[in-house]
């Protein structure tokens, strides 16, 4: 097939067979990671700006390392950054960026919507790395390459997405991709976690982890995210894991070859118990290696080809 | 003497019972005769010729910006736009800088309005001082200096105690208090309706029911003090069929629709495009439908633009941190015409109704008709005039609507104030 | 795979197998002595490759074979439009120091070649690096020769050579087919 998506907004534009180039194309990027000189020129002579509005260690990181492995030029800026402070309003500062003509714009931020902001005042490619509680679609990628390296294939697997499926932008892009994919899912929260009308996306909606987890290929446990409003909405983060945690017990529920992920970072003992997110059927650290091939071959995909003019 | 004669219309003046097609003349700015076959002898002629002649529009929710947003919006500009869209007359919203909260602010906007405006400014006087749903507001000065009715609109007046005392003190000057019905405990923070498509997008939640809530509560003590409420902007099919349930029992509860709110719904927020943000959000399908059908039976009474225009630089900003509101005045006529009207929601007469005839009687205005006698306030309608909306084209100041591009059938084609036409 | 409509056969199966058997002794007497590498560039490169190398393997070679996608190496990448697709390469073994032969199907501009060397470059250094081609058809861009060929052709404007190889295309041949100059060879 032939890749035609200029930019990643997110998993809801894309279709079932672009995700699986993706998947495919990471396979191939993956092996570069396991050579000496892990490096090649698909992006030689490529601007690269990761523009993180909101802290984020691991995502940047990985973007940069795999920016880096594909030979373009990186420059990273950060929320704090003086003019941001400053005051400088979102638009400004992509026209300013555009000054020097950026190829690619990586972008992390807490309002839903930026980067769609973004794409519509800059020339630049521009990749979603997380954009409120909207969606973050490498996340779902390197999770559903996870997946299938772990299962084979993600049709017809029964997938269980625990936690504040609310505030999760994780939560929404896996959503998207698995049904995409043929996957079935189900999410399991409390009801103050749960968005309304969720089922309209097609997911078996549960008030309590286990019923959603009975029979699961695939565990997935969400970050309870205090920093955005989780505190009206559950009385303590102790309840929370007596009732939501994910412990050996309850784990029991799942398939004898069930595994278990997590976007990161994990609060241990309140929606994982240590011995789970460190135990056998654990794939988190797997996730964070997927995340760096996927990234590359989505980069590569979007800012890989010809020359914007051309392209467009 | 000058003479205005508008010839050969169908002149639709439900007040007087009348629809047909007939010549109005007016003179020294009033209405001096209604009836076929008129002589022009020196008037100005207007040929009104398959054009609908009718008593002049009010808008009864309007925000002119100024004292204090002249960036987004004057007066002048205001009313110019107001005058484009087919109305003869504009009330204004309170939530100006300073906020209108005391007779000097009403004062100054019908001072600036005297020498500015291109139609009638009728200034709409805070409940409460600041808008801060605290203490009330000098009302009776405010009335005295030519205010029409009172509103926090933009907050709610959240206080049961306070919102029963503002009606029971505005009771005394004759004048309403119109409320801006929202929950904001359950709205806090919100962005869009709460409901699939903000669930998909991941949009902060503003629920249908956080206006239900206070409909359902203001028509209450409506009941409780047989006083009058006027609702702001309906958008929520609970709180319609709250106000229909209370019609039928005799309530004095009366409320209003915007043009966005009987056109999309929030199926339009796709790409996070900000013109589509405003307060209250856009609402489900369902909602939309049964905001037409209230209109059509009678629940709803008139048709308010919350004409809310932004300076660019407030719109073009990510979706959560973008002000809410879109324009309104120069689509309002058009999108009736071509969402209702034409796909037989209702006819003519109610348009009129529900513009001119209806406004009028809420606010407590002697206009919305065409008596012989009365001062001229007319609106001349194309019913099928095909254009398309272009955003820079607008009289207003501001550019922020979410109808830019849309072909629509049907069109305001002059209005006339004091004797006066202003022809498109 | 259809091109175009095929002109004639240069190459039946029976010939093709005795064209491998050739170059597989053409590579033992070139390289004599030691381990050699054979590394098949993707994709009809590949199938070659491991055929050569158990034809060198019945001659009592030691041989280690990968396979070598250059996708990202090409030196138009910036000027075509959509990107093409990445496939995968699978070098899993050292290179540094070992004689190193390159496996292509049709030997043509020499580009592919170039692109073959620089991702090389970036898995080691081997001792040195010869190329074996099915066919050379001539056309230079760049000054670089097989070692190793079967079948020397001309070929004009609108033609091509395709290699068909069973995993591939169900058969074994090689033939002449007329092409749509438009068409972008695998």
């Amino acid at each position: 097939m032939s890749w035609k998506q200029r930019h990643l907004l997110g998993i809801r534009h894309l279709e079932a067979r672009e995700i699986t180039a993706i998947l495919d194309q990471a396979e191939a990027f993956a092996e570069i990671s396991t050579r000496e000189i892990k490096k090649v020129p698909a992006l030689m002579g490529r601007t690269v700006i990761n523009l993180f509005y909101e802290p984020s260690t691991r995502t940047r990181t990985s973007f940069e390392i795999a920016e880096k492995r594909l030979s373009a030029d990186v420059y990273n800026f950060n929320a704090s950054s003086s003019s941001v402070v400053k005051g400088e309003t979102l638009v400004d500062t992509i026209l300013n960026l555009e000054a020097m003509s950026p190829d690619v714009i990586v972008v992390r931020h807490s309002y839903a919507g930026a980067p769609d902001l973004i794409r519509r005042n800059s020339s630049a490619s521009v990749v979603n790395a997380g954009d409120g509680s909207c969606e973050h679609p490498t996340q779902a990628l390197l999770d559903a390459l996870t997946i299938r390296q772990r299962k084979g294939s993600i049709e017809g697997l029964r997938v269980a997405i625990v936690g504040d499926i609310l505030h999760s932008r994780v939560a929404r892009s896996n959503i998207f991709l698995l049904q995409k994919l043929g996957a079935s899912v189900s999410i399991a929260g409390p009801r103050t976690f749960l968005p309304r009308e969720i089922e309209t996306l097609g997911v078996e909606v549960h008030g309590r982890i286990e019923p959603a987890i009975e029979g699961a290929d695939v565990v997935m446990i969400l970050r309870i995210q205090l920093e955005r409003g989780g505190a009206t909405s559950f009385p303590s983060l102790r309840e929370y894991f007596r009732v939501f945690g994910l412990t050996r017990e309850r784990l029991k529920l799942a398939k004898d070859d069930s595994i278990v992920m997590h976007p990161g970072p994990m609060n241990r003992g309140v929606e994982i118990e240590s011995a789970v997110a460190d135990g056998p059927y654990s794939v988190i650290l797997e996730q964070v290696t997927n995340g760096v091939a996927v990234r590359m071959a989505v980069l590569y995909l979007i800012g890989g080809g010809g020359s914007v003019s051309a392209a467009s | 003497m000058s003479r205005l004669l508008l010839k050969g219309g169908r002149v639709i003046d439900p007040v007087n019972k009348r629809d047909e097609v007939a010549d109005l003349l007016v003179e020294d700015g009033r209405i001096a005769e209604v009836k076929p076959g008129i002589e022009a002898g020196d008037s100005e002629v207007i040929d009104c010729s398959g054009k609908l002649v009718c008593p002049g529009f009010l808008d009864i929710h309007v925000h002119l910006r100024e004292p204090g947003f002249e960036e987004s919006e004057t007066i002048s500009s205001g009313t110019a736009a107001a005058a484009a869209g087919g109305f003869t007359g504009v009330c204004c919203m309170p939530n100006t800088s300073p906020p209108a909260d005391n007779a000097s602010v009403i004062e100054y906007i019908l001072e600036v309005a005297e020498r500015k405006a291109a139609v009638p400014v009728y200034p709409i006087g805070a409940v409460t001082r600041g808008q801060e749903g605290k203490e009330l507001a000098e009302i009776g000065e405010m009335v005295e200096a030519g205010a029409v009715a009172v509103t926090d609109d933009g907050s709610c007046v959240m206080s049961s105690k306070l919102m029963r005392r503002a009606m029971e003190y505005a009771s005394t000057f004759g004048i309403k208090v119109i409320q801006h019905a929202e929950d904001h405990s359950l709205t806090e923070g919100g962005v869009a309706n709460e409901g699939a498509i903000g669930t998909m997008l991941g949009l902060s939640p503003m629920p249908g029911v956080a206006e239900e809530i206070i409909v359902r509560r203001d028509i209450a003590l409506a009941e409780y003090l047989k006083l009058p409420v006027h609702i702001a902007h309906i958008s929520v099919a609970g709180a319609v069929r709250a106000v229909r349930e209370a019609k039928e029992r005799g309530v004095q509860v009366t409320c209003e629709v915007t043009p966005h709110h009987f056109t999309l719904s929030d199926a339009a927020i796709e790409e996070f495009d900000t013109n589509t943000k405003m307060n209250p959000p856009l609402r489900a399908a369902e909602d939309v439908e049964e905001c037409a059908r209230g209109l059509a039976d009678g629940t709803i009474d008139c048709i308010a633009t919350d004409h809310a225009p932004h300076h660019v630089d407030k719109k073009n900003l990510e979706f959560d941190l973008a002000a809410f509101g879109i324009t309104g005045l120069e689509t309002c006529v058009g999108l009736t015409f071509d969402r209702l009207v034409h796909r037989e929601f209702f006819d003519f007469n109610r348009m009129v109704e529900l513009l001119a005839v209806n406004p009028a009687k809420i606010i407590g205005l002697d206009r919305g008709h065409l008596t012989v006698g009365a001062e001229a306030f007319v609106t001349i309608l194309d019913p099928e005039a095909e254009w398309t909306v272009r955003a820079e084209a607008s009289k207003s100041l501001s550019r922020n609507t979410p109808f830019d591009g849309w072909r629509l059938k049907g069109a305001p084609a002059g209005v006339v104030i004091g004797g006066k036409a202003i022809l498109p | 795979m259809e091109i175009g409509r095929e002109i004639r056969e240069l190459m039946s199966t029976k010939e093709l197998d005795a064209a491998l058997t050739d170059i597989a002794g053409q590579i033992d007497k070139g390289i004599p002595d030691g381990k050699l590498i054979l590394i098949g560039i993707r994709r009809r490169g590949a199938p070659l490759a491991e055929r050569l190398s158990a034809k060198l393997r019945a001659l009592g070679r030691d041989v280690n074979v990968g396979i070598l996608d250059i996708t990202l190496y090409r030196d138009d990448l910036s000027e075509i439009g959509p990107v093409p697709m990445v496939g995968r390469t699978d070098i899993s073994f050292k290179i540094t120091g070992y004689p190193l032969v390159l496996v292509d199907d049709v030997l043509f501009t020499g580009r592919t070649v170039r692109a073959a060397l620089d991702c090389l470059n970036d898995f080691g250094r081997p001792k040195l690096i010869h190329l074996a081609a099915l066919v050379d058809r001539g056309g230079r861009e760049l000054p670089i020769a097989a070692n190793y060929v079967s079948l020397a052709v001309t070929v004009a404007a609108g033609q091509t050579v395709l290699v068909m190889v069973r995993e591939l295309d169900g058969e074994d041949r090689v033939v002449l087919l007329e092409v749509d100059p438009e068409i972008e060879e695998d």
